[in-house]
């Protein structure tokens, strides 16, 4: 068999965790081979040992066949090795020309010969249908189109193994469909591309075969054309996850949440980044926010907590007018959030798993005896919403939480917000970056408090979570809700319309 | 009947050292009592190095301390008074670290501290038995004002504590020497000095006179240590700790949660401030039999340069790790060095190994606690294990 890469037996070690664990990765030339595993699964560590940025402890790496050293990325490059990171690694106030051409500059007389460059580039845009245009600055070309600038540096230094680490996360439905088609031309072309997800309907649509890891460890290598999306997520997971989620008619009460003509203006740039925004949560539904991430939902959402100021409008809660009201007499008001960023909002890492569980009630006096924090009761407390929420730890309520992994960590918060009893929960992005097992779990939670008649606004970039979950959808684009849909009545493709901006013809709230 | 005792027994024990070991302020102990270690070694290879032929007497004496020419409770006293003023910038320098904050500004906090004392003692004469009481308040004030406008910036403008900390120093140098200098009732324009501190204002031995005759102790000291186990207390057990660490560890989660994170952290440096205040005017207001010679009473001389006590918290709340009982000893530590009758360069040499080490504390904290931890427990330990971080932390192991 024709393989361009062979990562053989491969095993980094850090300490008291085996990251990657005897692992064999063998790429066809020309072919899409898709990386799969859960997070902390050891892709990142695999493909980082490829990029030279790990030495292995054990194992050696072939091209053509024949044994190489990566010492570096340097190395990687030289062997035709290239990656798009997740986040892209492009300057901002550069042309695109001058961010493909940077580090490998072609020169003449010691200038750069920009005319030799440009036309390289435009060569290439062209023959693989990528459309830029070069002359634009980074910071005013949307994100897909970033993504296809790192996509060009790849092929500008004439890479062919191309290794793509997570390139759906930022893209809209139809980006995505548009990297696919890139991808499958890539393919034709020879180029052997390694394609890191954990989505299965990508996987499924696009690469010929697919290596699943598990915590370290290597489960199998599968021709995709012989295997199914349950074979593929019990491969990851190690158990039968099921896609559908049971979902009672929602019984839907009073209103109680209520923003009427919210506006949030930045205070460097002097733009709306909410505008006008008016919609009500009512009792027993879910409502989503979905969007493209940066179009007004964190700032949206921030503004209903209180953590940033509005500059004009109302929102009301049960009744209450909270525009002006202090974080804490919305959180002992009746809202609960779940905040995007669970290590800058969620937790302060370094305190103990129990007094992370009491961030929001310290101050109540079944805690708080005159001042003093009554430790007994948080512990109490803290064991109670363990064991009810099955919250892991090495030690239990006194472990760190940086110590925790990143879904007992969400597990925790979502313990805590949802004990709050509280009359809405937001949850924003709950499920970002975790594994199947976790996204699962917080999700019952979340159908299980709209099934107790609480009102759930829900933020999300998933669009499965928002056609599965939501009883209602609104999309957020530019600050604006340009969208509010049934999601019984409408398809993933008409929501990347509106996310992209376009009103598909539908009358605007 | 008996074994079953015997047995649970056993286990309580081992249950006691299982807590013991996890609890902070061992790990504190034993990861400072190696810095220490480390420190004096260097200490000798310096010495060594230095004058090969004396170094082992040096050393001796460095170990002996500043008890070999005198009797040792005059050493022990002396030592004390000494501990004072740092013990007190320590706790403020700690407990600004304890909030998120590094207060550089104890020097002027302390300076200030000295300069409202010194007011207090010259024109309260009437208030009698309180005068010293009241005086002290002066400093307490005093800091906690200085400090309170740090807060104040970095709360409300996002100004970096370090700048502003940096320029009140400066200010409040400047500002207690016009306030010296430009006052006839309390500078002596011939011996360019204060006069020394009425007797009426002077601080109480409450008596440790009596303990450590003929040293300069007072009572002073006494307040340090119930002041550094007052903040322990606030820490660890009382709710405003628990905001004012929780805003120090994280602003966005504080925040999140309903804690008014810009009044915390005015708070915080106004608490940091008054504690070198409160060190500053115990520190002029002492009697100091010794340094004083015969006649007892200190007196303030204006300087161009900024009070070195604030600095030499730093090191102190470093070394006790911002533990504010651990801080007790560091300073008096600390201080033990610094009073050697030994060349200063050796001992800040000394100092400045120790503080390094104590930088790697946290390191030599883990490395103890991993050994201990892979000899017991070991199933415990795999259990965390399995339970892995999230990648982006575990990647930065």
């Amino acid at each position: 068999m024709d393989y361009i890469i062979e990562m053989l037996n491969i095993t980094k070690e850090f300490p008291g965790i085996i990251a990657n664990d005897n692992i064999t990765l063998q790429l066809r030339r020309g072919e899409i081979h898709a990386l799969l595993g859960e997070n902390g699964a050891g892709k990142s560590t695999l493909m980082s040992v490829l990029f030279g940025l790990y030495q292995p402890e054990k194992g050696e790496i072939h091209k053509n066949g024949e044994y190489v050293e990566i010492r570096n990325p340097n190395d990687a490059n030289d062997l035709g090795i290239g990656m798009v990171h997740q986040h892209f690694k492009l300057v901002e106030n550069f042309t695109v020309l001058d961010n493909i051409i940077l580090g490998v500059e072609p020169t003449k007389n010691g200038f750069i010969d920009r005319k030799l460059a440009r036309q390289k580039v435009l060569e290439l845009s062209e023959s693989y249908k990528l459309f830029i245009d070069p002359d634009k600055l980074i910071e005013d070309i949307s994100v897909g189109m970033q993504q296809r600038v790192e996509i060009l540096k790849m092929l500008y230094r004439n890479n062919e193994v191309l290794i793509f680490d997570e390139p759906t996360a930022v893209l809209t439905p139809q980006e995505i469909d548009e990297l696919m088609l890139i991808m499958k031309n890539f393919a034709a072309d020879g180029k052997s591309i390694i394609f890191i997800t954990h989505k299965l309907n990508e996987i499924m649509a696009v690469a010929d075969r697919c290596t699943v890891l598990r915590k370290g460890k290597l489960m199998g290598t599968v021709d995709i054309k012989d295997s199914s999306k349950k074979e593929l997520s019990k491969m990851m997971v190690g158990r039968e996850i099921d896609f559908e989620i049971q979902k009672n008619p929602a019984k839907i009460g009073k209103v109680v949440l209520d923003v009427e003509g919210l506006n949030v203006i930045s205070s460097h740039t002097k733009k709306h980044l909410v505008e006008d925004v008016s919609f009500q949560v009512r009792a027993g539904e879910i409502v989503c926010i979905a969007g493209i991430e940066g179009n007004g939902q964190s700032e949206l959402v921030y503004a209903i907590t209180g953590l940033t100021k509005i500059n004009s409008g109302t929102v009301k809660i049960n009744d209450i007018d909270i525009t002006n009201k202090s974080i804490r007499f919305r959180n002992d008001n009746g809202i609960s959030h779940i905040p995007e960023d669970r290590h800058k909002f969620g937790l302060v890492l370094d305190y103990s798993l129990a007094k992370n569980l009491v961030l929001k009630k310290y101050h109540k006096p079944e805690f708080n005896n005159h001042g003093f924090i009554n430790e007994d009761a948080i512990n109490e407390f803290a064991d109670k919403l363990i064991e009810q929420y099955d919250v892991r730890s090495g030690q239990g309520r006194v472990t760190i939480t940086r110590s925790m992994s990143g879904g007992n960590q969400q597990k925790a918060i979502i313990a805590r917000e949802v004990s709050q009893d509280s009359d809405l929960l937001i949850s924003m992005q709950a499920t970002r970056g975790l594994d199947v097992g976790a996204i699962d779990y917080i999700n019952h939670q979340i159908i299980a408090q709209r099934d107790k008649g609480k009102a759930v606004l829900m933020v999300t970039l998933e669009l499965d979570e928002v056609m599965t979950l939501s009883d209602r959808i609104l999309v957020m684009y530019n600050g604006k809700i340009v969208a509010d849909v049934d999601p019984k009545k409408t398809t993933i493709a008409e929501l990347g319309l509106y996310m992209a901006g376009g009103s598909g013809g539908k009358d605007n709230e | 009947m008996n074994d079953r005792r015997e047995i649970a027994l056993k286990d309580r024990i081992i249950d006691y050292f299982r807590i013991l070991r996890t609890k902070q302020g061992f790990k504190t102990f034993t990861a400072v009592a190696m810095a220490v270690g480390v420190g004096l070694l260097a200490g000798l290879l310096v010495l060594i190095v230095a004058n090969p032929g004396k170094s082992f007497f040096g050393f001796l004496y460095i170990l002996i301390g500043p008890f070999g020419d005198r009797s040792p409770m005059i050493g022990i006293g002396e030592m004390l008074y000494y501990t004072t003023p740092i013990l007190f910038t320590g706790l403020s320098v700690g407990f600004a670290f304890k909030t998120g904050m590094f207060n550089i500004g104890a020097s002027g906090q302390f300076m200030v501290g000295q300069c409202a004392a010194l007011y207090v003692a010259f024109y309260g004469q009437s208030l009698g038995a309180i005068q010293w009481v009241v005086a002290v308040i002066a400093g307490i004030l005093a800091g906690a004002l200085w400090g309170f406008f740090v807060g104040l910036f970095k709360a409300l403008f996002n100004v970096n504590e370090v700048i502003t900390a940096i320029m009140f120093n400066y200010i409040g140098l400047n500002l207690v020497n016009i306030l010296v200098r430009g006052n006839p009732l309390i500078y002596d324009l011939n011996r360019a000095r204060s006069y020394k501190i009425p007797a009426g204002a002077r601080l109480p031995d409450f008596g440790l006179q009596s303990i450590f005759p003929g040293s300069s102790v007072d009572i002073g000291i006494i307040i340090a240590i119930l002041v550094a186990i007052m903040l322990y207390i606030v820490l660890n057990k009382t709710t405003f700790g628990y905001e004012l660490k929780a805003v120090g560890l994280n602003k966005n989660a504080s925040r999140y949660a309903g804690i008014n994170d810009k009044k915390s952290i005015i708070l915080s440096m106004s608490i940091a401030g008054a504690l070198s205040g409160l060190g500053g005017a115990l520190q002029i207001l002492s009697p100091g039999v010794i340094t004083a010679g015969k006649s007892l009473g200190k007196e303030y001389t204006p300087t161009d340069i900024v009070a070195s006590e604030g600095f030499n918290g730093i090191p102190v709340a470093l070394l006790g790790l911002s533990n504010p009982i651990a801080i007790i000893f560091s300073a008096i530590f600390v201080t033990y060095l610094q009073r050697l009758n030994y060349p200063i360069e050796i001992i800040d040499i000394i100092i400045a190994i120790i503080i390094y080490f104590s930088a790697f504390a946290i390191l030599m904290r883990n490395i103890l606690a991993s050994a201990i931890s892979r000899r017991k427990d070991k199933k415990a330990f795999e259990d965390s294990t399995i339970d892995h971080p999230d990648i982006d932390n575990g990647g930065a192991v």
